[in-house]
């Protein structure tokens, strides 16, 4: 129960952090405002509530029934996707969708309507969501469904845990044969490869995303590595290195600055040799190789970072990367493992969901004060002109008009807010 | 796979041991005091591959209500070979310094009720010949400290009651484990500021399960305690009791 968000920016201040255990008991007593709040890995400050309470529900961290014949799993909403893993994988099922952490819990991945490499096929985490249980803080229970209180439903995935406390929830597995996927990596040398390669993979590939060398500049420019996947048949394959690095402690500056981030994505970017790599992969270091290294945010030394993650829809989105990653690259500054990906047109559930159809890409800035703060607005700039989106879960600074901008359908969440809910988030947005 | 007894089930340390057993297949049952935490306890270890889970409530100072609960474990469970007793308040210091009342109940439920309950227990495994007792002690029991004797003082006849009865039993083929937790970050002390000292409940799990596989007599979890607390059994009582602690 630390109170923190991910990035470790903003830091919270004057928190009261309340632990909820008891699915069936009422919400603790609290002044002022309340935020439920999982395992803290949402960047930014929609997990945070300064001068307020954050009602800590790891502890909601109960199994509740799971049918191994249907792949229906109920839980409590303090439950983590690695939890989940350990259970049901051996017994042939797997998440339907997961976000690059298997560390977020249940309660989270609903809360933020989480997404994954296979978007394209399977939508949001909400699309598997059967239901869940909503705690206001009138002390009324709710079970919301896409077909009971769906209007709550709608609300609360993507409420960022504005809408009441999730206590519970019912999700719908995928089926798998064991823990394996066999991947391929194909080498690209700029966006329009990247975007052909993506076309060509969206029928026959269940997962796809890239990786960007966000410090290339010039003919370099968006040139990256394309991996695609399927769960792999019955068999035997590689098991995961038992061996947990850990980052013991805050170094008092950023290890990642613009010399280490060239260099390392430069050797990233020629460690695959030639142009296609094939493999069979246990589904750790594919789905959540950074899960590996304990506390990695804190390689951003005691300031902490940034996480900037848009969308742009896909008749711009050839032009607003390319223009995102020019600014990106002069400014020095990005991350080792920029993501891109193209969204598929599923619609989200969520009135704030955040994935619609186009690219996303989503990359860390260590905090180096202003300028930090307005390259991330010039990115903005960029991405308003395109009529995309920034994701509220990595989110830190935006501006309010932005926002809304962004999520026009914002103000139509009112209604379901719970009057004595709020976070920093929020207040930041709207107020 | 044992079939196991745990008293005060819904604390975060039993709780977290329970889970370990039923990850194994063991059949357990569980008792407290809330019935509908119980149930939530239960599902959730059935789901995590317990052969077998049953629940009883009980109010450990209802010394009538024991020897039900005991037949009711057995009985559920198709015999008993494992009991945890894992039940405790921390006790308010001040307010037993000025209430006798106060002092009185600490005792029931920290010592008494678990003396109570080893009794017919004790006797059951001694009579069937086999059978593993733990008890969460606590380091607090070493020796009495002015912020918490009243509960520490309990916490040593709890220790020195096992002691007995670990020599008592020893023929018989019972095991009996004193398990001595230092700081765990529990619903329990969750009013206490927490440095490096503290474990989470997990981890004392862990060792709890490895004592008891083990048949070990006395366990400190984390194991460093044992060497916190050899320093403080010897320290001289004329410094001791110029020391606040």
């Amino acid at each position: 129960m630390a109170g923190t968000s991910w990035g470790r920016y903003p830091v919270p201040r004057a928190q009261r952090l309340l632990a909820v255990r008891d699915r069936d008991a009422a919400l603790p007593e609290f002044d002022g405002t309340a935020l439920p709040h999982g395992n803290g890995r949402s960047y930014g400050d929609s997990c945070l509530n300064d001068g307020g309470t954050l009602l800590c529900a790891r502890g909601l961290d109960r199994f509740i029934a799971f049918d191994a014949e249907h792949g229906i799993l109920r839980c409590e909403a303090g439950v983590l996707l690695s939890e989940i893993l350990d259970l049901v994988v051996s017994q042939g099922w797997f998440l339907p969708v997961t976000p690059g952490t298997k560390y977020v819990t249940v309660g989270g991945a609903i809360a933020n309507d989480v997404h994954g490499k296979n978007h394209h096929v399977a939508g949001c985490f909400s699309e598997h969501v059967i239901g869940f249980e909503l705690l206001r803080s009138d002390g009324s229970r709710r079970w919301c469904s896409a077909t009971e209180n769906a209007d709550w439903f709608a609300a609360t995935v993507a409420g960022l845990g504005l809408t009441g406390l999730i206590t519970w929830a019912e999700l719908r597995l995928q089926r798998v044969r064991g823990p394996w996927l066999n991947s391929e990596t194909h080498r690209f040398e700029n966006l329009a490869e990247f975007f052909a390669l993506s076309a060509a993979s969206e029928r026959d590939y269940e997962y796809t995303v890239a990786w960007i060398d966000c410090a290339a500049r010039g003919s370099a420019a968006g040139r990256g590595h394309f991996i695609r996947a399927n769960h792999a048949p019955a068999g035997d394959g590689p098991r995961p290195s038992k061996r947990r690095l850990a980052v013991p402690l805050t170094p008092p500056f950023s290890l990642i600055n613009s010399l280490s981030l060239r260099a390392f994505n430069a050797l990233y970017y020629h460690r695959l040799r030639g142009r296609v790599q094939h493999a069979l992969t246990h589904y750790e270091p594919y789905f959540y190789p950074l899960d590996a290294i304990g506390g990695w945010n804190r390689l951003y030394g005691p300031r902490g970072f940034l996480q900037y993650q848009c969308v742009v829809p896909p008749a711009q989105a050839s032009d607003a990367l390319t223009e995102l990653l020019a600014r990106i690259s002069a400014s020095g500054s990005g991350s080792f493992l920029a993501v891109l990906k193209m969204f598929g047109e599923r619609k989200s559930a969520g009135i704030l969901s955040f994935p619609r159809p186009g690219a996303t890409l989503a990359l860390d800035f260590p905090n180096d004060g202003p300028e930090t703060f307005a390259l991330l607005d010039a990115l903005d700039d960029v991405v308003a002109a395109a009529g995309g989106a920034v994701y509220a879960a990595k989110d830190a600074r935006l501006a309010g008009a932005r926002f809304r901008d962004y999520f026009p359908a914002w103000n139509t969440l009112q209604p379901y807010l719970d009057p004595r809910f709020s976070s920093g988030f929020w207040r930041r947005v709207t107020e | 796979m044992r079939r196991i007894l745990i008293v005060g089930a819904t604390s975060a340390i039993a709780e977290a041991t329970a889970r370990l057993f039923a990850a194994r297949g063991d059949a357990l049952c569980l008792v407290g005091r809330d019935a509908s935490r119980l149930a939530a306890i239960a599902s959730d270890l059935a789901v995590r591959g317990a052969v077998r889970t049953a629940t009883a409530t009980l109010e450990v100072t209802d010394y009538a209500a024991h020897a039900d609960v005991i037949a009711l474990a057995e009985r559920e469970l198709g015999g008993l070979d494992t009991v945890l007793i894992a039940h405790g308040t921390l006790s308010d210091q001040v307010e037993c310094e000025n209430s006798v009342d106060a002092l009185r109940r600490e005792y029931d439920i920290n010592a008494l009720s678990v003396m109570a309950l080893l009794t017919p227990i004790a006797n059951r495994f001694a009579q069937q010949g086999f059978g593993s007792i733990a008890v969460i002690s606590s380091v607090a029991g070493d020796r009495g400290r002015m912020s918490n004797y009243v509960y520490g003082s309990a916490k040593a006849a709890v220790s020195a009651f096992l002691s007995g009865l670990r020599q008592r039993l020893q023929k018989s083929g019972v095991n009996v484990l004193t398990i001595k937790p230092g700081f765990v970050d529990t619903p329990m002390t969750k009013d206490f500021p927490k440095g490096a000292l503290w474990a989470k409940p997990d981890a004392i799990a862990q060792g709890i399960v490895k004592a008891i596989d083990k048949g070990r007599s006395v366990v400190y979890l984390p194991w460093f305690w044992s060497l916190i607390m050899l320093i403080i059994r010897n320290v001289p009582e004329f410094v001791f009791k110029r020391v606040k602690l």
